[in-house]
């Protein structure tokens, strides 16, 4: 099952999104946050979105999801720490981080392949809330 | 015993560059409450001081061991999009510096330009959008002149020094089109750039580095 990872300059956030995203998954399903610096502030490490990568990391692939500006840059250089072969299956989305967790959510838990979450999670973006 | 010597040199140098940010952290905070988000300052000094104290306890066997160790705290400790930025840049240098014990002006080139790359690479960003590079691009500029004039290394960092402070008032010039600047737009016309000010108080830092210990 792909792998959801979280990515914000709070780790509150993330870990806030896991929490609700996680109320739509399976028992089983890896959604890791990597959120704020190791000593709490806000920020993003890309060592730590590294770590969270691969702990969420199974041959079915890991998606990130992040929220701005430097969010982007950091788990782009994460991708960078990480195996060759472990990057190419590793995707970012581009998408609002909470509607697209929850989205991606979903789709990974029924067993979707990389590229659907991905879709799935970018989909997101068109999400409607007051019709 | 020349490694020792001159990884004790590195380490003094690390340092400077440490207390420079340190001391000017109020300013580019200062800078990035105008234009950004008000922490370009405290984010720096407290990847700088990581670093201090990272090849303090573990200098590296080289020039390019220890700009690794720099990159690499630099990105896990500043929090801000400097980080992956200064940490790919050192990173790149550390490739380009890799085995070195000492340094040339050919292979300064080198790291610079790795750097510089580097910089663009990870921020998908180019001269002339208000960012570090307006400093450090004519920086390159200006050391390439004079290094082709044959000049000695420590003229050629001051040349380079001299064209990132030029950068760095030019960049009150333009608009901010990357970053979070950019959601200012026309906004941003009169500032200066953070990233820019600070890619500028590590060139003077290392100029004035090597100008003291010649």
């Amino acid at each position: 099952m792909v792998g959801i990872v979280i990515v914000s300059h709070s780790a509150k956030v993330a870990e806030g999104i896991c929490d609700l995203a996680g109320q739509m998954a399976r028992a089983d399903q890896k959604i890791l946050a990597a959120g704020g610096m190791a000593d709490g502030s806000i920020g993003t490490d890309a060592v730590r979105v590294s770590e969270a990568i691969q702990a969420a990391w199974s041959d079915d692939g890991v998606l990130v999801l992040v929220d701005l500006g430097s969010a982007v840059l950091s788990t782009d250089m994460a991708l960078e720490l990480l195996d060759e072969s472990m990057r190419a299956k590793v995707r970012v989305a581009d998408a609002p981080i909470l509607e697209g967790a929850i989205s991606a959510v979903v789709e990974a838990s029924v067993g979707s392949l990389l590229e659907q979450v991905l879709a799935t999670a970018e989909g997101a973006r068109e999400m409607r809330k007051i019709l | 015993m020349e490694v020792t010597r001159l990884n004790n040199r590195a380490i003094d140098l690390i340092g400077a560059v440490a207390d420079a940010i340190v001391e000017n952290k109020e300013f580019l905070t200062s800078l990035d409450a105008a234009i950004g988000d008000a922490d370009h300052g405290i984010n720096m000094a407290r990847g700088v001081e990581a670093v201090r104290a990272k090849v303090t306890a573990a200098p590296g066997a080289d020039i390019g061991a220890l700009l690794k160790t720099t990159g690499m705290t630099l990105i896990s400790t500043v929090g801000g999009a400097s980080g992956p930025l200064y940490g790919t840049a050192f990173m790149r240098a550390a490739g380009a510096a890799q085995g070195k014990t000492e340094l040339d002006g050919e292979t300064v080139k080198q790291m610079l330009a790795a750097a510089i790359q580097g910089i663009k690479d990870r921020g998908k960003a180019a001269r002339g959008e208000k960012t570090m590079l307006d400093a450090l691009e004519p920086a390159f500029d200006a050391f390439v002149e004079s290094l082709e004039a044959q000049k000695p290394l420590v003229d050629c960092l001051e040349a380079a020094t001299e064209a990132a402070r030029q950068g760095v008032a030019f960049t009150k010039t333009i608009i901010a089109t990357k970053g979070r600047a950019s959601y200012l737009g026309e906004r941003s016309l009169g500032h200066q750039d953070p990233g820019a000010t600070s890619s500028t108080i590590l060139l003077a830092t290392i100029t004035d580095f090597c100008r003291k210990a010649q």
